[in-house]
């Protein structure tokens, strides 16, 4: 398994590096100016300047090599330099924000945080009720529960979140008044009482995100689930004389988890990506809505950044799917 | 074997039906039998001629819906298996009962090592601790004749082979020390010496350990090397059952004499083709209201159009004891069958 797990991560350097390529020359070449937000009254001479203290007139793959360097050894050595007092990089030039002239990894420590707690939040909450769901459907298949949980799944399924978020917002906020229309950033939680605001506030982002993916995966949990219930084993299983409870919580969710752990595994790196749609509607000022912001912008060393960081992410999450698949199964041994 | 003695299991008029889209399948037909202590009870039958279904009603093993057991007592050791609650049936799989299937290769869950599910039943039933448990399925892994057994106890189902899935079959069935075992064709998915293998292993478990064995297969040949008594099934019902020799030296039912002449011959010239029945085993949509071998029967006359023949005994004992047989024309002369 661990020589499985180096190989892979070897193999997984030159996939980053061919995905940070390509998204580096898509973001180049998508059309759009990083001085559009400038006024026009500002003079072409000092635009070029403008254009020229960014460095967005140098050829592109002096940029992208550029890129390489700042990704992989300036940034992290700076974060060892914040973490241990050091100064090795000291006056080494970071990767900056064309919009802010701030460096991205200081914008995405800012963001990150509050997309991690609601997104995040809203995926465990999906889990919890999805699985539950999923098993007691298949379980029961045909039942009341099961149809009813089929129609749920089909209205989180289909719907979609800024839709779902904006009827959340008129009932819970406009005419019940139970929670706020919008997310508040600034919100510290020091104690009870702004812990209950933080909870009251991020309740409709969580919900509209969590009824989505709670769809999702408790129709893998069902369907995993019945194909595992009709096996011969789960025969033995009630031959042996072992309760429903062991029969169906043991025997069978094993087997039905291995295929739900991969996709969930899988459904991990969405959450750093944020919810672009959900975040820029409850105003939650998380990954999501700072890549939107860039992209308008045409900011592109945030957008290749944060691009390149979900494709990490992505292949990451790939590789520890097929790990926790090992583990699962113990049929499958990489080595 | 202990020939008078109460019997162990105690089968009367048992009926399962199949509840389908289509209408309903009658699978088992009023089948009654009994097993007394220690004997091997063979059950021969083609496909579909409602074997498995029988045992599996036994221990309500069928999904239900679309199986519904219709009617019928299962006495064992004088308790009825079909008015028992779940409770109660629960404590008795795999206590008093041990199942073996058909496929060893799908019957072990693949994700839980073997000692797991070798030692569940002795945990749910004798209220073992594990360490007990554990001790309990090295000896019985030893029982079965796997060797190296307590390094076996940690591996996984698909590292052991076919015939090895079948012995670890085995030692589940037998862990808590059953009054019957029912072996659901366990030999069939397994190449021929490894059946062998398997059959020399029933036989000496028994000798060691004394359960009554149902033994369910289509192989004849199984069942001469070690049955007690045979039961012949065709159409989800019993048409002939007597003591082995009995029935291999006399085979009265049309059915059973067919049977036995498809067996291949090793001595002899093979000039013949393999025999075979012709047709098809009747589809039960409905209850039996004629002989379900009519149709592909050479005594055929019209009495087995017009009604069901009962089982009757033709040795003078009870039905069940002895030697009986369900067919309209029971007795054909030796002449006749000289021609059949």
């Amino acid at each position: 398994m661990l020589t499985f797990t180096l190989r892979r991560l070897l193999l997984a350097i030159p996939t980053l590096l061919a995905i940070s390529l390509v998204i580096f020359l898509l973001v180049d070449y998508a059309p759009g100016s990083p001085l559009s937000d400038i006024p026009l009254t500002v003079p072409p001479d000092v635009r070029q300047k403008m254009i020229e203290a960014m460095g967005a007139d140098q050829p592109v793959f002096v940029r992208y090599l550029l890129w390489l360097k700042q990704f992989f050894w300036i940034e992290p050595m700076t974060q060892f330099d914040y973490w241990f007092g050091t100064s090795y990089m000291e006056g080494e030039q970071r990767i900056l924000s064309w919009q802010t002239r701030s460096p991205v990894f200081s914008i995405i420590g800012e963001r990150l945080p509050q997309t991690l707690i609601v997104i995040g939040t809203a995926y465990l909450v999906g889990i919890l009720i999805a699985l539950p769901i999923g098993i007691y459907s298949a379980y029961r298949q045909y039942s009341i529960f099961d149809q009813a949980g089929t129609l749920v799944a089909m209205i989180g399924f289909s719907v979609p979140t800024f839709f779902s978020g904006t009827l959340l917002i008129i009932i819970f906020a406009v005419w019940l008044g139970w929670f706020p229309t919008k997310y508040d950033t600034t919100l510290e939680v020091t104690d009870w009482a702004s812990f209950l605001e933080q909870l009251r506030q991020m309740a409709m982002p969580v919900m509209t995100l969590g009824l989505a993916n709670a769809a999702a995966i408790s129709r893998y949990m069902r369907s995993s689930m019945l194909d595992n219930m009709s096996m011969d084993y789960v025969r033995t299983a009630r031959a042996k004389g072992l309760s429903e409870r062991t029969v169906v919580l043991k025997h069978v969710l094993r087997n039905s988890l291995i295929p739900v752990v991969t996709v969930i595994a899988l459904g991990i790196p969405s959450i750093f990506g944020g919810a672009i749609i959900t975040e820029n509607l409850f105003g939650v000022n998380g990954i999501g809505a700072a890549l939107i912001g860039a992209i308008h912008a045409s900011d592109l060393p945030m957008v290749q950044t944060l691009a390149f960081i979900f494709a990490v992410l992505i292949v990451l999450f790939n590789l520890i799917a097929d790990v926790l698949y090992g583990f699962l199964d113990p049929r499958i041994r990489y080595d | 074997m202990a020939d008078g003695a109460a019997p162990v299991l105690d089968v009367r008029g048992l009926k399962t039906v199949f509840r389908t889209r289509g209408g309903e399948i009658h699978a088992v037909n009023d089948v009654s039998f009994t097993l007394r202590p220690g004997e091997l009870l063979g059950v021969v039958g083609e496909s579909g001629s409602g074997k498995s279904v029988t045992m599996m009603s036994l221990l309500r093993l069928l999904p239900a819906p679309p199986a519904d057991i219709r009617g019928g007592t299962a006495m064992l050791n004088g308790r009825d298996l079909l008015a028992m609650t779940d409770a109660e049936l629960r404590a008795t799989r795999g206590a008093r009962v041990g199942f073996v299937f058909q496929d060893p290769m799908t019957s072990l869950n693949p994700v839980f090592t073997l000692g797991n599910q070798i030692m569940e039943p002795l945990i749910t039933h004798k209220g073992m601790t594990k360490r007990q448990a554990e001790t309990r399925a090295v000896e019985l892994l030893d029982l079965v004749g796997i060797p190296d057994a307590r390094r076996r106890l940690y591996q996984y189902p698909h590292q052991f082979s076919g015939g090895m899935r079948q012995r670890v079959m085995i030692a589940i069935a037998l862990a808590c020390d059953p009054d019957v075992l029912i072996a659901d064709e366990p030999t069939t998915a397994l190449d021929v010496t490894i059946q062998a293998q398997i059959l020399e292993l029933v036989k000496e478990l028994r000798q060691k350990l004394g359960m009554a064995i149902i033994w369910i297969t289509h192989d004849l040949g199984v069942i001469a090397g070690i049955a007690d008594r045979v039961m012949v099934m065709y159409g989800g019902q019993v048409v002939e059952q007597a003591p082995v020799k009995e029935l291999f030296a006399n085979p009265q039912h049309p059915y059973t004499r067919a049977l036995l002449q498809t067996i291949p011959r090793i001595s002899g010239e093979r000039s013949e083709r393999l025999k075979v029945i012709e047709g098809q085993p009747p589809i039960l949509t409905g209850p039996l209201t004629a002989c379900p071998f009519r149709a592909r029967c050479e005594y055929r006359h019209d009495a087995c159009d017009a009604a069901n023949p009962p089982r009757r005994a033709i040795d003078g004992r009870m039905v069940g004891e002895g030697h009986d047989v369900a067919c309209h024309w029971h007795a054909p002369a030796k002449a006749e069958m000289a021609n059949a």
